[in-house]
């Protein structure tokens, strides 16, 4: 299929970070409006919508509304080929007040630390027990508290995945189910599927996340090692989907130099 | 020019030098990656400002330069990094270090800040808002309140009005009035245009008014809003303006890679910065080639639209 050699796979054929993009692109349903953020979502839109979704819409919070994938690999989502045929340009509040309505059904996130209950922290981070000043919420928090559906996407250790984070940057479930209605925030809103380098998260009906679903050669001794606090495995436990070869086209067109999808 | 309408073209230096004291506070990056006004930054930081506080909702990495080189004591910003490499260096060292000063930061989302523009560009007090409700920058930011709606039950945030001393904007044209036209993604910038005590446009063209005037929709910042009008093509990279030019990723990778220790940001800043007279300067020393390579390749442009009657 390719030449350069890919890592992290038992397969050799993709990269995880072509699994993770495949897997975002999935939580896509077709005629569905999507934050699409940074970085992996990104190239996760354009897959969705070359494959199963070709109806979703992607929003960006600078003031784009986009039908058509852009052209070109986007390193920001304010680059010249995301304005290029947009469907529509404006101001943020005109992104953002659909977000507010509740109109958006899925947005995606990355984060420094996300904790058992989907919180979600971008502020402050902890290297080596110092604390580590982040770049902050960006458009974040509004997702996190607004959008239908929240997927967020990060690398999977015990740094990043942990039992409480320091600081909630972006409200996930809190401490449990209840909380989010308890602090006012809208009811059709939440933390959907945590999508990392190992494995697929959802949430029980607690408001706690469990591992349901592990990548191709993750063992789930592997995934329960690499995580902050015991994280409980689904009764019935999936092999997280390969991305089949209609869907590595679509990224390795979109990616070709595998900018964002090397490892 | 129409009679009556007094020119306010300016230079960089000037319109920096009577409009931006130390002490103020600037709005700038309003275009989130897009028309970022780096040049305005440069000259900023050259006069010596000092004790600035930022507003914007992502600067990418002009507030990190201006953190750096200490015009700045408090930041109120949603992010503050680097988009496409991720952390901002200096920005760190101030809030960690105090390098090169400390500075007090004031965490916004991008719905937030927008919203406290938009309430002072409305002439109001505060808008009202579900986003960041059970989050902790509810709790840290004392310009965010909760309160329960007057006209039902629901817990709400208010965000208080913020009306900065000045907003830098960077746009594709203008006439030498300041009457501005700007497309592509928006971002905050009409609602910063509106919300500050005063304006500065920076233009890549100025256009006679005829042209402004035959499409004004276009028009998003009307001239009488604004205190001056600055010609400064490239006065964006290496951030994008549509129609004109890319965006220089490799740029923003290398002031990554240079700027991670304080004696890279400083030999960074000396080399770009200090020892650059002016944006012809900061051009000569980019080079032809590489400004070359960020040309825009094939132009797109809009069908005219009919406002005859």
């Amino acid at each position: 299929m390719t030449t350069r050699t890919p890592s992290g796979t038992a397969t050799g054929r993709f990269s995880r970070s072509e699994l993770m993009v495949a897997a975002a692109a999935r939580e896509i349903h077709d005629g569905e409006l999507v934050f699409v953020g940074m970085r992996l979502p990104m190239i996760a839109f354009g897959v969705a919508k070359r494959t199963h979704a070709p109806g979703a819409t992607g929003l960006f919070e600078n003031g784009v509304i986009r039908d058509t994938p852009a052209p070109e690999l986007l390193y920001t989502m304010g680059d010249p080929p995301n304005l290029l045929k947009a469907s529509y340009c404006g101001d943020m509040l005109s992104v953002m007040s659909l977000l507010q309505q509740g109109r958006v059904n899925v947005g995606f996130l990355g984060a420094a630390e996300v904790d058992r209950f989907g919180n979600l922290n971008t502020t402050w981070g902890n290297r080596n027990g110092q604390q580590v000043r982040l770049p902050g919420s960006g458009g974040a928090c509004d997702i996190a508290s607004l959008s239908q559906r929240t997927v967020v996407l990060l690398e999977h250790n015990r740094q990043r995945l942990v039992s409480r984070v320091g600081h909630i940057t972006s409200p996930g479930n809190g401490t449990g189910y209840g909380w989010r209605r308890e602090q006012g925030l809208p009811l059709r809103s939440g933390p959907a599927a945590i999508i990392t380098t190992m494995g697929v998260l959802r949430y029980g009906e607690d408001g706690e996340a469990y591992l349901a679903s592990v990548h191709p050669g993750v063992s789930v001794e592997d995934v329960l090692s690499n995580t902050g606090w015991t994280l409980r495995v689904a009764d019935d436990l999936d092999a997280t989907p390969e991305p089949d070869a209609a869907e590595l086209a679509v990224i390795r067109e979109i990616d070709p130099d595998h900018y964002w999808t090397k490892s | 020019m129409k009679p009556g309408a007094a020119s306010k073209l300016v230079s960089m230096q000037r319109a920096i030098a009577e409009h931006v004291p130390s002490g103020s506070m600037v709005t700038m990056g309003a275009q989130l990656e897009q028309m970022i006004p780096f040049a305005a930054g440069h000259e900023i930081i050259r006069q010596g400002r000092l004790d600035l506080t930022l507003v914007g909702p992502i600067s990418d990495i002009l507030f990190d330069q201006m953190i750096g080189a200490g015009c700045v004591s408090r930041v109120m910003a949603a992010w503050v990094g680097n988009a496409s490499a991720g952390m901002g260096y200096c920005f760190r060292r101030a809030v960690e270090m105090s390098i090169p000063r400390a500075i007090e930061t004031v965490d916004h989302t991008n719905l937030t800040l927008a919203l406290a523009l938009h309430a002072a560009a409305m002439g109001v007090p505060f808008m009202p808002t579900y986003t960041t409700l059970g989050s902790d920058l509810l709790k840290r930011n004392g310009n965010l309140r909760e309160f329960s709606s007057p006209v039902n039950e629901e817990r709400l945030v208010a965000v208080r009005a913020l009306r900065p001393d000045v907003a830098i904007l960077h746009v594709q044209r203008a006439d030498a009035a300041g009457n501005a036209q700007l497309w592509g993604n928006l971002g905050v910038a009409i609602d910063a245009a509106r919300a500050s005590r005063k304006v500065i446009v920076v233009a890549e063209e100025i256009v006679a008014p005829e042209v402004i005037a035959s499409d004004p929709n276009r028009t998003l910042i009307p001239g009488f809003l604004v205190a001056a009008v600055v010609h400064e093509p490239w006065g964006a990279h290496p951030s994008p303006v549509q129609g004109y030019y890319g965006r220089d990723h490799a740029f923003f990778h290398e002031y990554h890679d240079q700027t991670r220790e304080l004696d890279g940001f400083e030999r960074w800043i000396k080399r770009w910065v200090a020892e650059v007279s002016s944006r012809d300067a900061y051009l000569k020393l980019l080079g032809d080639s590489r400004a070359d390579n960020l040309r825009v390749r094939e132009h797109a442009l809009s069908v005219p639209v009919d406002f005859g009657f």
